[in-house]
């Protein structure tokens, strides 16, 4: 089968089923490179490490890899890795896109009944509750090693002592304004800086 | 009722490009997808054009959650159906995919060991710990504007300790958010309805 159909076909199939975000794509790419030659498992390794070093949506990031490798395994041409590329990450974008428009569409019809505003209502607080264990698992991960041998090695003191940094900085009122990209390259800059110094040692 | 000192009034027709360059920085500048680029939009989607609401935002948040795709794509669409009807939601939706596939297919193409170089390495490090920064912060101000009641507390504390609680402790199952968000919805309900029916026999 063409290539460009195969993707069209596979990655609107993640797009429909995938739901809850990048990494609940994986199991269904694994698939994909047990049944076609050009990904493997040793490529998803490499795209999960480039998706996650890269800005952006992971499900996007790993589209755009899959379908890149597809096209130019296939063609050997970069130019033919872009066409399968976009290909892959229309693919995947669309189902979501028309779901969303109708949700919406519905949810503008219903805005105003009760139960919805009910529904709604004990929703906000659980959200700001999965968001709080989003933030936590980002901070525990980097803050702390789970795995270490002594309770002092469990503390990441530079990355502790960063956090505790960028918190102050980031909540002193004549900085609050400042847009999140400006703390990001600091940090990435701080990143840099210690990391040449010897000092992450959690890496 | 407090207001909220961010909100601004959304004035007038959103320019189909604005929607599109606002999303752009968003997809251009969030790292770690998902709940990573919760504070970026509430940067530029209610603090600084008012095109939403935080109450909007957080309910797009749960629905993309429930539905499928990519949480941040779900949620540009939304935005962009809400400002601009189809043709917004299409800029927007573009906008957020557009930096990650120029990205991704520069580095596959020039740098396949991107993710290898050791200053990238160092650099990821220091910016996982300042996401973990702008979350947080989120977090606690999304605690202190939206909860109201014990209840919200709760309701809160639960869907948090669902979720972190078996992953921290490396437990051998996982409670994923999708069932987090259907069983608070239904809370909602069924205390609306009992509030309601109190409110009846009145």
């Amino acid at each position: 089968m063409n290539i460009f159909i195969t993707l069209i076909l596979e990655f609107f199939k993640i797009g429909l089923f995938a739901a809850g975000g990048g990494l609940a794509t994986l199991p269904f790419l694994n698939a994909i490179a047990d049944k076609y030659p050009w990904l493997s498992q040793e490529l998803i390794g490499q795209m999960v490490a480039l998706s996650e070093s890269t800005p952006g949506p992971l499900g996007i990031n790993m589209a755009t890899y899959a379908g890149y490798m597809a096209g130019f395994n296939t063609y050997g041409r970069p130019i033919m890795g872009a066409a399968t590329a976009l290909t892959a990450t229309a693919s995947l974008v669309t189902p979501s896109f028309i779901v969303i428009l109708i949700v919406s569409r519905v949810l503008d019809k219903y805005k105003s009944s009760p139960i919805v505003n009910d529904a709604f209502s004990s929703l906000r607080p659980a959200v700001a509750g999965l968001i709080a264990a989003a933030a936590w698992s980002v901070i525990g991960s980097t803050l702390f090693n789970f795995k270490a041998e002594s309770f002092a090695g469990a503390f990441l003191l530079p990355e502790i002592a960063l956090f505790a940094v960028m918190l102050v900085v980031t909540n002193l009122k004549p900085l609050k304004k400042l847009h999140p990209l400006v703390f990001i390259a600091f940090a990435a800059a701080a990143g840099i800086a210690i990391g040449y110094c010897g000092g992450w040692k959690g890496l | 009722m407090e207001t909220i000192e961010h909100e601004v009034p959304n004035t007038g027709k959103t320019s189909l490009w604005k929607l599109f360059s606002a999303f752009m920085r968003i997809g251009a500048f969030t790292f770690g997808g998902g709940y990573a680029m919760l504070p970026m939009l509430e940067r530029e989607c209610v603090e600084k054009s008012g095109w939403v609401t935080h109450d909007e935002l957080l309910d797009y948040f749960a629905i993309g959650q429930c539905t499928p795709g990519v949480i941040a794509v779900n949620t540009a669409t939304f935005v962009g159906k809400k400002e601009r009807g189809f043709f917004g939601a299409l800029a927007a939706t573009v906008g957020v995919v557009l930096p990650s596939f120029v990205i991704i297919c520069v580095l596959t193409a020039l740098l396949a060991n991107f993710a290898e170089l050791t200053p990238v390495k160092y650099a990821l490090h220091g910016i996982r710990v300042a996401v973990g920064v702008l979350i947080l912060n989120t977090v606690i101000k999304l605690v202190k504007e939206k909860i109201k009641d014990a209840a919200g507390y709760v309701l809160c504390i639960a869907a948090f300790l669902l979720v972190a609680l078996p992953q921290t402790l490396g437990l051998p199952f996982r409670v994923s958010p999708v069932f987090v968000v259907i069983g608070a919805a239904l809370i909602g309900v069924v205390r609306g309805l009992i509030a309601r029916r109190g409110g009846g026999d009145k």
